[in-house]
């Protein structure tokens, strides 16, 4: 095998595998948050044992997201040395921005979140929920804005730069705002959160279904549907919506990966159907076994029945991306979006009745849905990311003058061999498959033990304040004295 | 937008080097405490109660640490993308390592205490003593191969392999900062424990220093033999002594601040110990950031590997407005969990 697909290969697992944990942290984030603004309106302490039971499990995804993240962080530079050069001024820009401004307001007010409960006060802590929340935003906003840039770049030139007498091409910032807000930033950034809160809300949904299930916490797990099936239903249209303007604006900026998703091969001057599924044959280019809906693909791209799109046949060959795999999992992540907008909708008016909790049928439904958000999530950005081949970066036209762009096979590290990503993707499949062994045990164990009942909360907080009062009394402080304090 | 467009290409390009020594001194004081807590915990630690103290005084905060680390890698990426593209594809076997041992840590972190049995704990007890040992030599092991110089061939293009960068002195460099991030650990853990722990820690203290000053030694003489060019800046700029020797000061403050019952002041001390040799490397490499063994002009310098300077201007306003929110909530962070550390239910 070559260097080209092995690195390619490892950036997809390692990629996939990182997607796991943040859209759920993303999610399950605004979920905490809500059960904790419950509580400091309420005061009642059954959404205290929600938020923290939450927190615990958001722990333990977090960490895992952070474990996995640090890898993509210098992947660039370890696989795709030239890519990075290439893109440096701009990507590396963005990855900046996302250290300084979202992975320190994570990290450091992740620690009042999961250790802070005892130590901080209601408000402080759901100040430092709501800080963890926005640093996970503000992550998402840079990575996605980044990933944009190389879809539909704006914003930039490019400069040959002399490298010992050879000519190297790089792109340099010409208008920060204009590369930040390029074509597709703000639909694809508002389509990946909406996705991710999607999954959390049906991740909450899922683990309280669990228990009314099995009979346990029923007074937790009704308050937190109370939150997550209203919120399921307002995120799964917000992701129907914005997903179709993201796929509207394709036809301008990336019509061989709208033609590529929708396996529409030939161009003409009569209106294009759409395939609700299918087997494209891109030898042959047909489609088998398809089913197609006259005008259909016409009235979703244009808003009119008769407008022709055009089909991958106007591309040149050379840059056509593959047609199977965007299709299928773009045609899978629109069936698992609508199956879950039905599911959250149909529990929402059972639970609005009160017939949910006997409904068995769709409690069990709800139990499994978030590995379907999961599997949409991640269907989605194989679509994106399939869908721009041959390009990394695309090429582009900015105020009339034509700039290159890069392909993927362009991207490689020069000194890094074959044998080298293949040991490498020999050591990320071992260990991440263990924490993927280790993460579901964990996950499972957390939720068999689930959050602890109002009686086992009180007493907690009793014994909290009565050893406070204790040290108190003792004269000495049981927070102690602080770091540069000296100890006597 | 851009206030910082008015200085000079060059003047910004020295802003971003001295930046990422910045960003690097940042890291190996945090994390090389939580490192050093990593290395020293199997020894300190008699018993699961005083492990979990042990793991608990870094709790809260190593995650943040390690940010240093991403957030130099992006800066870099920013500021000097040939630097960024060579330095991680080069050190492409070594790197991954790396990564391994910092997943190994995060994660034996997050499980070791989420499930109650021994071979369990003792299980991720082991991962996390040989992945924080391993990432201290590791780190040690880079800069003592960017220190000499590497085998970079025309157009960024590395020749070597992770043998070559097995030599002697990145080795010996590599134990130097391992003992240090053992020292400093160490003075930390001192800081936050009590009691029994606290004496146990106590005495891991100064055989761990007499050690550093041999590496110390070792390090000074070989890097004054082996590596010529780290001594140009110092007999061009002879100001420049001032380091050292304040390094030389602050290295035998160390015990006398333990002596004095002074353990804060012992700690800030092994901090500016860490900063003295993050400047006397930055002094080393300037203006390279890795020199080329093969030919010098295949070199990558600040020059040849900076991006243009409009984008080191938006990074500079971008940092001007990130790095002081990032030391506000770094510091409230720090002082909701001063003292003693304490175990209790959403403790690890």
């Amino acid at each position: 095998m070559d260097v080209e697909l092995l690195s390619r290969l490892q950036f997809a697992g390692t990629i996939m595998f990182h997607y796991l944990f943040p859209p759920l942290s993303i999610g399950l984030g605004l979920q905490l948050f809500l059960c904790e603004l419950a509580y400091n309106r309420t005061k009642n302490l059954a959404w205290e044992a929600a938020a923290r039971f939450w927190t615990r499990v958001f722990a333990v995804n977090f960490g895992l997201g952070v474990a996995t993240g640090i890898v993509m962080e210098f992947e660039f530079g370890t696989n795709w040395a030239a890519y990075s050069r290439f893109v440096g001024d701009v990507f590396g820009s963005a990855l900046a921005a996302e250290g300084i401004f979202a992975f320190f307001l994570e990290s450091g007010f992740l620690a009042v979140l999961v250790f802070g409960w005892d130590r901080v006060s209601p408000k402080v802590h759901l100040f430092s929920t709501a800080m963890v929340f926005l640093g996970s935003v503000f992550s998402a906003v840079w990575i996605v804005v980044a990933n944009s840039w190389q879809q539909t770049p704006a914003g930039y030139h490019i400069v040959w730069h002399d490298v010992q007498g050879v000519l190297e091409p790089r792109a340099e910032i010409t208008d920060f705002w204009g590369m930040v807000l390029n074509p597709s930033s703000v639909d694809r950034l508002t389509h990946t959160l909406v996705g991710a809160l999607v999954l959390g809300a049906f991740f909450v949904s899922s683990v309280s279904a669990y228990y009314l299930l099995k009979q346990r916490h029923h007074d937790v797990a009704r308050r937190c549907l109370s939150i997550s099936l209203p919120s399921a239903v307002v995120f799964t249209v917000l992701a129907a919506v914005s997903g179709h303007d993201s796929a509207q604006k394709l036809v301008h900026t990336q019509p061989a990966k709208l033609a590529a998703i929708e396996a529409h091969f030939q161009s003409s001057d009569e209106p294009s159907g759409l395939y609700l599924f299918g087997w494209p044959d891109v030898e042959s280019e047909v489609v088998h076994f398809g089913v197609k809906i006259p005008r259909m693909l016409s009235f979703l791209v244009y808003s009119n029945f008769n407008d022709p799109v055009p089909g991958l046949d106007q591309i040149p060959a050379k840059d056509r991306p593959p047609v199977w795999l965007p299709f299928q999992m773009f045609h899978l992540m629109v069936t698992l979006g609508s199956a879950l907008l039905l599911l959250a909708s149909v529990s929402t008016v059972f639970w609005w009745r009160g017939k949910l909790e006997s409904s068995h049928w769709l409690l069990w439904a709800l139990v499994l849905s978030p590995v379907a958000a999961m599997a949409a999530n991640q269907a989605g950005w194989i679509t994106a990311e399939v869908g721009r081949q041959p390009w990394v970066v695309y090429p582009s036209v900015q105020d009339g003058v034509e700039m290159i762009g890069l392909r993927t096979s362009e991207g490689l590290s020069e000194s890094v061999t074959a044998q080298q990503v293949l040991s490498s993707i020999i050591m990320f499949g071992v260990i991440y498959s263990l924490l993927f062994a280790v993460w579901i045990y964990v996950l499972n164990a957390k939720i068999q033990h689930g959050p602890e009942t109002v009686d086992q909360l009180r007493q907690h907080k009793d014994d909290q304040l009565e050893s406070f009062r204790e040290s108190i009394s003792h004269g000495g402080s049981s927070l102690g004295g602080s770091l540069m304090e000296d100890a006597t | 937008m851009i206030a910082f467009m008015f200085l000079g290409h060059d003047a910004l390009t020295l802003i971003w080097f001295g930046l990422l020594g910045v960003l690097i001194c940042g890291y190996a004081i945090l994390d090389g405490f939580d490192l050093g807590v990593g290395i020293l915990h199997p020894f300190v630690a008699r018993d699961n109660q005083q492990r979990r103290l042990v793991m608990n005084s870094i709790g809260p905060l190593w995650d943040g640490n390690e940010v240093w680390l991403v957030t130099f890698g992006g800066a870099l990426f920013a500021a000097f993308p040939v630097a960024y593209a060579t330095v991680f594809s080069s050190f492409y076997a070594a790197f991954h390592l790396l990564l391994m041992c910092l997943i190994g840590r995060a994660v034996s972190l997050e499980f070791r205490s989420k499930v109650h049995s021994v071979p369990w704990r003792r299980f991720w007890d082991t991962l996390f003593f040989l992945s924080s040992i391993s990432a201290a030599m590791l780190l040690g092991i880079a800069a003592g191969n960017i220190l000499s110089g590497m085998e970079l061939g025309p157009r960024h293009v590395y020749q070597g392999s992770l043998w070559s960068q097995l030599h002697w002195y990145p080795l010996l460099v590599g134990l130097t900062t391992t003992t240090l991030f053992a020292l400093h650990g160490s003075i930390f853990l001192y800081l936050k424990t009590e009691d029994e722990l606290q004496q146990r820690v106590r005495r891991f203290i100064m055989p761990l220093f007499c050690v550093f000053v041999a590496f110390y030694v070792a390090i000074t003489m070989s890097t004054w033999i082996h590596v010529p060019h780290s001594r140009v800046y110092l007999n061009l700029h002879p100001w420049l002594w001032i380091v050292p020797v304040l390094n030389v000061f602050a290295i035998l403050n160390i015990p006398r601040a333990m002596h004095l019952g002074r353990p804060g002041y012992a700690f800030f001390t092994s901090s500016s110990v860490i900063v003295a040799f993050a400047c006397l490397f930055t002094v080393a490499i300037f203006p390279n950031l890795m020199l080329s063994t093969v030919d010098p002009n295949f070199s990558i310098t600040l020059w040849n590997a900076r991006s243009s300077h409009r984008t080191q201007a938006i990074m500079l306003v971008v940092a001007a407005i990130g790095l002081p929110c990032v030391l506000s909530y770094t510091s409230i962070v720090y002082w909701i969990f001063r003292g003693k550390v304490k175990l209790d239910s959403s403790s690890y």
